[in-house]
């Protein structure tokens, strides 16, 4: 794999909590791990395994105690808030558990909030990708309508069109189908699996799943801190 | 709920502020509607002493003179040299001096107002204080207080003896009588022509005082100084023949910033722990903008601008409130006075709570802006 074909590149990563403290505890013992322009990989693990932690890192949440993380190719551990705030609002997207989307915002609005951080005002052309990326999610119905009026599976649908709406290179998911039923789970995965088609941005999907975990093209495995396992899937069928 | 203590808080300033304001000007005009904001008066008569000689030891031993009544010195010039001062409204030479107003066995000390009527009535509207008769001096008519009417049993119509012992009596006739609505000048004051005055007085063609009003009442001091050396007269304003007055003001004015300044904090720490809740309730929220892209920055002035939001319009319904309440006072009030509500201390208050708000949210909206997105996200 070409360097220019790479999304995410971590190199020695290592991250302890309460530094200095007589509580010190190391949570990654040093990651190496490449993620390419159009990958689609689970990365699993039991809990305390350091998933999130992971997670947090390469979203540029969270800075590496040690290590570095080269995001499209750019070093992050010397950037300060804003740089990282400004690489993390153009090259990654997000999408949690819990959906988190902005009470107060209509469904047309949380999608937007992205490119009104960065730009200010929407123009047109945002109206317009926003309105299509809720027509890709199936809500074109319910623009205008508050999250609180919406089913869990549409609300994640929601937050899905808004990690995208900036066109992120990287696409980064926290156990997304984690509430929702089986059926449900099965439709927004096959939402990342259209994207990472359609848009071809990398899709990064931890979830403790294994069925889920299974229907991706790559397994990246997770165990106290250390990969265990990083392995192209054979046989990617999701059975819901 | 919120929005209501702001309200309060700007309704009671603006009330208040106004009540207080209205209070003031209120006495204020109450106080010089029957006194001139200056009056300009002969220098007092010293004793003359003769410079000693060079490297001689001078013992001095001195009576204070007695001042005599006298007229100003080329009161016509000055008069005209004030007509043409700007920051003047109006100038009225008087003649003014002491006199005994008998009736019969009675007799009544009094102060006899030599005056140009024309000019007087623009320092002191005499003729909205006329009681009785007509606003007339000059052809043996003058105008007496209703107190020494009283006193003297006197109508409008009736015969008054002053006495001024220059052995120039005289008999007027009583064309008015007025109420000041100030016992002392209702009691003493006997307003009689320029020039009869002059003679009862003895100050033929001259005249002791000249009365004057000034634009910005507040300023009467600085422009009584300006006229002392302009005209090298002893100037009086009426902030120093009112200094109790005028103390009395001052203490009612300190009091009331007190209290809007204390009902201020109070409102700034209302909008602060409003807001600091705010970014608790909302911490998940501000952890989703960090990860979507919001920098610290755009956190910050969201809160900021949230801050300043709640003044602006809590202020506005504040100042709607203390609209109603001074309508309420000036409608159904005791009717004392009228309360004015000045368009600057609207505009001032509802920039002042504006800013409060967004002072108050500065420490809210920083801990918002600091909140690592890491653990705001997790916050359930």
């Amino acid at each position: 794999m070409s360097d220019s074909q790479q999304v995410l590149r971590l190199e020695a990563l290592r991250k302890s909590y309460n530094v200095g403290l007589p509580n010190e505890t190391e949570v990654l013992h040093g990651i190496d791990l490449v993620i390419g322009r159009h990958d689609f990989a689970a990365l699993i693990g039991p809990s305390g395994s350091g998933k999130s932690t992971l997670l947090n890192i390469i979203g540029l949440l969270d800075k590496p105690s040690e290590g570095e993380l080269y995001l499209l190719e750019q070093p992050t551990s010397t950037m300060d808030d804003d740089a990282r705030t400004a690489l993390r609002g153009s090259a990654i997207g997000f999408v949690f558990q819990f959906h988190h989307l902005i009470q107060a915002f209509t469904a047309i609005d949380n999608i937007l909030m992205p490119l009104m951080l960065k730009q200010g005002k929407p123009d047109r052309a945002a109206v317009e990708r926003a309105r299509s990326l809720l027509a890709a999610v199936g809500l074109e119905k319910f623009a205008r309508t508050p999250p609180n009026q919406l089913s869990g599976g549409q609300q994640q649908r929601v937050a899905i069109a808004r990690a995208l709406v900036t066109e992120p290179a990287l696409l980064l998911a926290d156990e997304p189908t984690g509430n929702l039923d089986t059926h449900t789970a099965a439709e927004i995965f096959e939402l990342f699996r259209q994207f990472n088609r359609e848009f071809g941005c990398a899709v990064l999907l931890v979830t403790h799943d294994l069925r889920l975990s299974a229907a991706c093209d790559r397994t990246i495995n997770l165990v106290d801190g250390q990969l265990v396992g990083d392995a192209l899937n054979e046989n990617r069928v999701l059975t819901s | 709920m919120i929005m209501v203590g702001i309200a309060v808080g700007v309704a009671v300033i603006v009330f208040v502020s106004a009540l207080i304001g209205g209070l003031q000007s209120n006495i204020i005009a109450r106080t010089l509607g029957t006194q001139a904001h200056i009056r300009l008066l002969s220098p007092d008569e010293v004793n003359i002493v003769l410079r000693p000689a060079p490297g001689t030891l001078q013992l001095l031993q001195e009576d204070k003179r007695a001042q005599r009544l006298r007229s100003i010195n080329n009161w016509q010039s000055i008069t005209a040299a004030l007509d043409g001062l700007p920051l003047l409204t109006a100038v009225s030479p008087v003649v003014s001096g002491p006199a005994f107003a008998r009736r019969g066995e009675a007799l009544e000390s009094v102060a006899l107002v030599g005056i140009d009527v024309e000019r007087y009535q623009r320092i002191i509207p005499l003729r909205d204080y006329i009681h009785a008769g007509q606003l007339r001096v000059g052809g043996g008519d003058a105008m007496i207080g209703r107190q020494l009417a009283d006193k003297l049993g006197l109508r409008v119509g009736d015969k008054l003896r002053l006495e001024t012992g220059q052995q120039n009596n005289a008999v007027v006739n009583i064309a008015a009588v007025f109420e000041l609505g100030v016992r002392e000048l209702d009691a003493r004051y006997v307003y009689l022509d320029l020039k009869q005055a002059q003679a009862l007085l003895n100050l033929p063609g001259g005249v002791t005082v000249i009365d004057v009003t000034v634009e910005d009442i507040f300023s009467a001091d600085k422009i009584a100084r300006q006229i002392e050396r302009l005209t090298s007269l002893k100037t009086e304003s009426w902030m120093e023949t009112n200094a109790q007055l005028m103390s009395a003001l001052t203490s009612q004015s300190l009091s009331t910033n007190m209290i809007k300044v204390f009902v201020a904090i109070s409102v700034a720490f209302g909008i602060a722990s409003v807001l600091s809740v705010s970014v608790v309730q909302r911490t998940r929220e501000i952890g989703i903008m960090r990860a979507t892209g919001a920098t610290q920055q755009q956190i910050l002035r969201v809160f900021l601008i949230q801050g300043g939001v709640l003044g602006l319009l809590g202020s506005i319904i504040g100042v709607a409130v203390s609209y109603t309440l001074v309508w309420g006072f000036n409608t159904y009030g005791p009717g004392l006075f009228h309360i004015p509500i000045a368009q600057s201390l609207v505009v001032m208050s509802v920039a002042l709570a504006t800013l409060t708000g967004v002072l108050a949210a500065a420490i809210p909206s920083r801990r918002a802006a600091r909140l690592d997105p890491v653990v705001a996200i997790r916050y359930v």
